[in-house]
């Protein structure tokens, strides 16, 4: 018999050093990002509301790491890191806040609500727990057409508590459909905590009336929540069907930018702080040697010329031409008549 | 020629469309192992597998969440609500969801939501509705009603072949009491959009679909031996689209306009085919426009009380006669 050496210094899963990297570049693009879209919404650039993700870019950034190249998944509004991690493009992001007629959809929906399935994001709509059925409808078409493909949809405490969620988890359990349910323990549904949802305090033990697995994961310790994700996302590739993965985190700015927080106590937040994913993570690769400061010190300028060069590619450019409101609301036709009595030819 | 009856010319659509496009599948409560309540449904398990036939749990949103997210990995999926009436609680998926993905995300999402609905069959309040104006009020879904034979199976490959999302509305009162001569294996795919003349008429048109388009004939037949008078009958067959054109044309022979269906009369489409008629025909007009609805109460279950609520030959005969004396 040979035993296996395990050498305790190396990364979890044998995560190569350009794979730690790229980890970091994405949990700094997305702090980043939000921190310019910041910056734009207070000089009122931003049209609509704008939604941080600070203190969750972690377990974002992590679950959607645990994909590949074919795999869907569908994001909510504090998700921007699982989008990045897709493909999705930061210039995108701006445009959609900006509501400028180059985004991704010419103005017509805002912030992250934004697709490309070919890079495998499907936007949310804001109707929470409805994204559950459409992904399951997803995980059913790559089981029925035998591809070896996984879906991977988020959903908050609060989104936890629709009927949707029920009926979409309940439906993906039934049929064994390849899908991974993130449940975002955030403390927080706009201003209702988490004990005014559900009597549950672990919220994976949904997962028990469903028949299917359930994990809570430190949603702030990038590592575990990466090798969980990793686990449940190989499980139902290889026809395990769906499980429920829990991962604990804290939503350390309001609901929305215009959010004055004024039930969230202010220790409470500080000494989330004290648990940053991001501070966490540069503590760990650096301190086990895993990863030089100093190209975490690259990264960190990479990321902020590439914010800096998306910015000024799309601050000047225009908001969409009102007549093109009317198109494609069907295929065919694909412009809705202006009537007579609101003539658009005046 | 085999005669089908109107439900038999569904399932014959439908499993042409099935046989024909691999990417064609149904999902609902009870379509597989015992094929459809209505069995509609009848025989696809076995013909085209579980893969392609699926049974859900009861969770209608599920359904057509599921529906849409198979539709934009480029799938035809068929949804069936066990009887029309809880498509209900799929309202969010369907006006939320559905209707708004092209539009917001450029999404294509071509899936058919079909189901029994209508009454006259003493269903009760809820296996008796016709909720059409619950979704005639949303851009981007289609609502397809067919009144014949013909077109329950031509509409029906039409709506699946549709690249947008359609509500399938059947008339269960129709599924077993209407037949028609159908050539085998014909290929008919009615164009969604595109009303039919059910009878000539010069005298007074009446616009209606679905069931409703066999008691306005009937009406009309009877004033015709009765009164002497010519009633048109245009059986609109899609409501969105809908083929103002054909309206207008109608409205324009005969300047007498009355409307008929079987929904409930308050918000009902009968008002939006008034206000067109009067944005667009107002000078072609004799009379005042009319309706004839079911009165605003839900749907009872006893005959009397069902047959009070909903429209009769009588109520339609007596409209129209009061148009043309107008």
């Amino acid at each position: 018999m040979t035993s296996q050496s395990v050498d305790v210094n190396s990364p979890p899963g044998g995560l190569s050093a350009d794979q730690l990297l790229e980890i970091y570049y994405y949990l700094a693009l997305t702090r980043g990002l939000e921190t310019r879209l910041g910056n734009l919404y207070r000089q009122g650039k931003v049209i609509g509301g704008l939604y941080r993700s600070l203190g969750q870019e972690g377990e974002s950034v992590a679950t959607a790491y645990a994909l590949r190249e074919g795999d869907i998944l569908s994001p909510l509004i504090r998700n921007l890191g699982s989008m990045l991690v897709m493909g999705a493009r930061p210039v995108e992001v701006l445009r959609q806040y900006m509501a400028k007629a180059t985004g991704p959809t010419a103005g017509r929906e805002m912030n992250v609500h934004f697709n490309d399935l070919k890079l495998g994001y499907l936007g949310q709509i804001s109707p929470l727990g409805d994204m559950i059925p459409v992904m399951a409808g997803i995980a059913l078409t790559f089981r029925m057409r035998r591809e070896p493909r996984v879906g991977m949809i988020y959903i908050g405490d609060g989104g936890s508590s629709t009927g949707a969620f029920h009926e979409g988890v309940n439906f993906a359990a039934v049929m064994n459909l390849p899908l991974v349910i993130v449940v975002e323990q955030n403390g927080y549904a706009y201003s209702t905590p988490v004990a005014k949802q559900t009597r549950l305090t672990r919220l994976a033990d949904k997962a028990l009336a469903y028949g299917m697995p359930g994990y809570t994961v430190d949603g702030n310790d990038v590592f575990a929540t990466w090798e969980q994700a990793r686990d449940l996302v190989d499980r139902a590739r290889n026809g395990g069907g769906p499980a429920l993965l829990e991962v604990v985190t804290y939503r350390r700015k309001g609901h929305a930018e215009h959010d004055d927080q004024r039930y969230q106590p202010a220790e409470e937040i500080a000494a989330w702080a004290e648990r940053d994913p991001v501070d966490r993570y540069v503590a760990r690769v650096t301190g086990a040697g895993w990863v030089q400061a100093s190209a975490l010190q690259e990264t960190d300028e990479r990321v902020e010329r590439e914010l800096t060069e998306a910015v000024e590619a799309c601050e000047d450019d225009p908001l969409p031409d009102p007549v093109t409101g009317l198109g494609n609301v069907y295929r065919n036709p694909a412009d809705t008549p202006a009537l007579w009595f609101r003539s658009l030819d005046g | 020629m085999a005669e089908l009856t109107y439900l038999e010319a569904l399932r014959e659509g439908l499993r042409e469309e099935m046989d024909r496009d691999e990417r064609v599948f149904v999902l609902g409560e009870d379509v597989a192992a015992y094929g459809g309540a209505f069995k509609v449904t009848d025989g696809f398990l076995d013909r085209f597998g579980p893969d392609r036939v699926i049974d859900t749990p009861i969770s209608e949103a599920a359904i057509v969440g599921a529906a849409a997210g198979a539709a934009h990995m480029g799938m035809r999926p068929v949804a069936e609500m066990q009887f029309i009436d809880f498509i209900a609680c799929a309202y969010d998926m369907l006006t939320n969801y559905v209707a708004t993905a092209r539009y917001r995300a450029g999404l294509s999402t071509p899936l058919v939501v079909r189901g029994p609905s209508g009454g006259y069959v003493r269903g009760g309040p809820f296996h008796s509705q016709m909720p059409e104006a619950a979704f005639f009020h949303t851009p981007g879904l289609k609502l397809v009603c067919p009144a014949t034979v013909r077109d329950a199976k031509g509409l029906i490959k039409a709506s699946i072949r549709d690249d947008d999302p359609v509500i399938f509305f059947e008339h269960k009162f129709l599924y077993r009491r209407l037949k028609e001569e159908i050539p085998e294996g014909e290929d008919i795919v009615t164009p969604l959009g595109e009303a039919r003349v059910a009878r000539e008429g010069t005298d007074l048109t009446i616009v209606t679909w679905s069931a409703m388009v066999w008691k306005s004939i009937e009406a009309a037949e009877r004033i015709a031996n009765e009164d002497g008078a010519s009633v048109e009958v245009l059986d609109l067959r899609t409501l969105l689209p809908m083929d103002d054109p054909a309206i207008l044309a109608s409205v324009q022979r005969t300047n007498r306009v009355l409307i008929v269906h079987e929904d409930t009369r308050t918000g009902g489409v009968a008002g939006e085919i008034t206000a067109r008629v009067n944005e667009q025909a107002f000078e072609w007009l004799d009379a005042p426009v009319r309706r004839v609805t079911a009165h605003d109460t839900p749907l009872p279950y006893a005959p009397t009380l069902e047959d009070f609520v909903l429209p009769q030959v009588d109520d339609i005969a007596a409209a129209a006669r009061w148009l043309l004396a107008y």
